[in-house]
């Protein structure tokens, strides 16, 4: 047996202990990574254009819970129906911000240019202008340090799969994101509101022929997808803290996510999103912890080469 | 609707509203910074600060721009009004008269004019800072813009991680020259002259493997791979320690010796570069001069003409015969030489390099050069690149209050989307370009996809 052989056996093995463990963080990013993913599908779905500031809106979500929960977390660690009530403030403060930011870039860095019908190059342009205008603002406004979130609860395995501990906060972040993504692939499928949102994405001309306000349903797809990009801030920042910067990694993995499971497609963005998580966090086994960004990259490079329109098509504007 | 709801609506009151939006903004732009310690310091400082007001009497920060709004407001409403001649003063402050330009003498005086300036410019520089300044800020960035432009201005095509092209050029030479913990190739300690045409190959070389499979994609997801190319050579850079020295830089942990000087060693002459910024200074002109000359020639040739017609519209290109995808790698590569070639000043004139000074930071300040400038503009991107970094180091130098040195991303931001905004073809706008903005934005051509409602 050669030294690869070597190699693999030896990181095999590893894979095996650690499987399930792997597999419980993969699947709790990977549902993050999927709430994320939304905002960019439902946009690329609407604008056909990658929103770049969406990262940012990540960062916004982040930084109002954790704003939110300093205020509302006293000097002890709250349990029971406590910590239930201050993480749905939590969510709904990072959600609210997270729709309010994507609203407002919209209306700065989009809507000028779609007035003058201005070359795509444009939008990109002035998408990743926006970007580093936030997150650099959000630094000097607070700070360019890490900012530990108040803990809500107290982080301990609550059960086990498999040997593997699953911790209070793992659990948190499946049951929300469960929910919010189940929520909007509803909103979008059944509403009327979202019935309009598929129209555009279909043909915008001939929705607003149809009495589609073509500019409140852009802005309600900002919102909808910033919505889940801030509860994602949000549970981001509860596991590892909030930073400027913490936007920047978590959206790029998204749009692989979103771009793997087939972009404008809203269920390929949460497939994309679990798959990419447990990929990645398997990929912890064979590669040292710095390249792991590295693996999130390979694999975007490789489906956009090997199948660009991701895993369950580009399905514009269809029921979710 | 009620009566409030109306009176806000109208266009006097949304401008006053927009007006207030905006002064807020740069209240908290210019403001103190947050810490860890204090994280609200930041926004309740920005408005709360006492300040003098306009050197008059003192008072919070708050009304200070309240009262700047109030000013915007006024300026706004007075310049949409027909027939004021603020409107018509700056319309013509913006077109310079061109007739004389179009003359070839008057055109070869100026050159030769303007060159004359750059040759006794660093006499007139006396201060230490400025004349570091020039070389490693002004000279290296006006190639990297020029190189960028190829790849943005020219092809249309939007790279983020240009700086991976510099970072090459700058390991490159670090590499030849054997300063590197790897060993240099051959075992031979060349001349920094020698990595040029090593360091160019290698990133022509690197753009052609990047570009051949990503370039196929469409432009949104060309940006985004491209950003993680850069990110990718930053953490490579950053991790084989035994390679490229890690985060040490490539004197490594074990202490390689610093990238030597170029040096000239020809019969009788010999001359060596030192410390002093002054000789680099006049090398990078020659190669400034050279690469503007090379690019405008380009610019104008069949090559450029291919770039022009796949920007404006790729179907219609190649149904004339222009294959895409060869022109765009060859963008690509010819970027990227400008870009290796600035790697190598940097590389021996700072003696050790280190990962982070080619980050995606650095990607996003070379795109905001070539944006001010004017996308596609030669004279543009150069004197975009002097504005811009002049200010930054000026910012750098001798900070206003409240001014940290991180802060220059958000301004750079602010600059790259105020442009695209009010001014999308830039400081000094090339011709076909600005052409091409108009043409677009009265409906002609197919270079909008956004919003278009059809399927791809």
């Amino acid at each position: 047996m050669g030294a690869f052989g070597h190699f693999l056996v030896s990181h095999f093995a590893t894979l095996r202990l650690e499987f399930w463990g792997l597999l419980v963080g993969g699947v709790a990013n990977g549902l993050i990574y999927g709430m994320v993913a939304v905002g960019y599908t439902l946009v690329y779905g609407v604008l056909r254009l990658i929103n770049f500031a969406h990262s940012e809106i990540v960062m916004t979500g982040g930084f109002t819970s954790y704003f939110v929960l300093r205020g509302v977390i006293g000097t002890s660690i709250p349990n029971g129906w406590a910590t239930v009530g201050i993480l749905v403030v939590g969510m709904v403060a990072g959600g609210v911000s997270g729709a309010v930011m994507a609203m407002l870039v919209e209306r700065v860095a989009y809507r000028p240019l779609r007035r003058r019908r201005a070359p795509q190059l444009a939008y990109l342009i002035s998408a990743i202008g926006a970007s580093y205008f936030l997150f650099n603002l959000a630094g000097k406004e607070f700070g360019r340090v890490l900012l530990s979130v108040p803990q809500p609860y107290v982080n301990h395995p609550i059960f086990s799969v498999f040997g593997a501990p699953v911790q209070l906060y793992y659990l948190v972040i499946v049951i929300a994101s469960a929910a919010m993504l189940l929520g909007a692939d509803q909103f979008v499928g059944r509403t009327r509101l979202g019935r309009g949102l598929r129209a555009v994405a279909q043909d915008s001309e001939t929705a607003s022929l149809l009495g589609v306000d073509v500019n409140r349903t852009i802005a309600l797809t900002f919102a909808l997808g910033g919505a889940l990009g801030g509860i994602g801030g949000f549970l981001l920042g509860l596991g590892t803290g909030v930073v400027y910067t913490m936007g920047f990694v978590p959206a790029l993995k998204a749009f692989t996510a979103a771009v793997l499971g087939g972009i404008g497609n809203l269920r390929g963005a949460m497939i994309g999103g679990l798959l990419l998580g447990v990929v990645e966090s398997l990929s912890i086994a064979f590669v040292q912890p710095a390249y792991i960004d590295v693996v999130a990259f390979g694999i975007l490079v490789l489906v956009l080469l090997v199948r660009p329109t991701g895993i369950l098509g580009e399905r514009l504007g269809r029921a979710a | 609707m009620s009566r409030v709801t109306l009176a806000l609506r109208s266009p006097t009151s949304r401008r006053l509203l927009t007006s207030l939006a905006a002064m807020a903004v740069v209240a908290l732009m210019t403001g103190p910074s947050g810490s860890a310690t204090q994280p609200m310091v930041g926004p309740t400082g920005s408005f709360g600060e006492h300040v003098s007001i306009f050197g008059l009497f003192p008072g919070p920060r708050w009304l200070l721009f309240f009262l700047f709004a109030l000013v915007m407001w006024g300026i706004w409403t007075f310049w949409l009004r027909r027939g004021t001649s603020l409107r018509a003063a700056a319309s013509t402050l913006a077109t310079p008269p061109k007739r004389a330009f179009a003359h070839r003498p008057v055109r070869w005086v100026f050159y030769v004019a303007l060159i004359g300036v750059g040759v006794v410019f660093p006499h007139l520089v006396t201060s230490q800072y400025w004349q570091s300044v020039m070389v490693e800020q002004i000279a290296v960035f006006v190639l990297l813009a020029l190189g960028l432009n190829v790849v943005v201005g020219f092809a249309g095509l939007l790279d983020l991680g240009f700086v991976a092209f510099y970072a090459i050029g700058a390991y490159a030479t670090a590499w030849v020259t054997g300063s590197l913990p790897t060993p240099a190739p051959f075992g031979v300690h060349l001349n920094p002259f020698f990595a040029i045409p090593v360091a160019i190959a290698l990133v022509m070389v690197a753009g052609v493997l990047l570009g051949t499979p990503t370039l196929r994609l469409r432009g949104d997801y060309l940006a985004i791979v491209t950003l993680g190319f850069g990110e990718i050579i930053t953490i490579f850079a950053n991790n084989l320690y035994g390679i490229t020295g890690g985060s040490y830089g490539s004197g490594g942990v074990t202490g390689k010796h610093g990238i030597p000087h170029f040096s000239i060693n020809l019969g009788p002459i010999h001359y060596r570069w030192t410390l002093n910024p002054v000789p680099y200074y006049y090398l990078i002109l020659v190669f400034v001069v050279i690469f503007i000359v090379a690019f405008s020639l380009l610019e104008h040739s069949r090559v450029g003409r291919a770039w022009t017609a796949i920007r404006e519209d790729e179907v219609a290109a190649e149904s004339v015969g222009i294959n895409p995808l060869k022109y765009k790698v060859m963008a690509f590569a010819i970027g990227a030489a400008s870009a290796g070639f600035a790697g190598v000043m940097t590389a021996a004139q700072s003696i050790f390099i280190f990962p982070a000074t080619f980050t995606l930071q650095v990607s996003i300040n070379i795109l905001a050069l070539v944006i001010f400038g004017g996308m596609g503009s030669i004279a543009g991107v150069a004197v975009g690149a002097m504005v811009i970094q002049t200010g930054s180091m000026y910012l750098l130098h001798s900070p206003p209050s409240g001014y940290q040195p991180a802060d220059l991303y958000m301004y750079l931001g602010a600059l790259l989307m105020v442009t695209m905004i009010f001014r999308p073809m830039g400081l000094i706008p090339s011709r076909r370009r600005r052409r091409e903005i108009v043409l677009t934005e009265a409906g002609e051509g197919h270079m909008n996809e956004v919003l278009s409602g059809e399927n791809p």
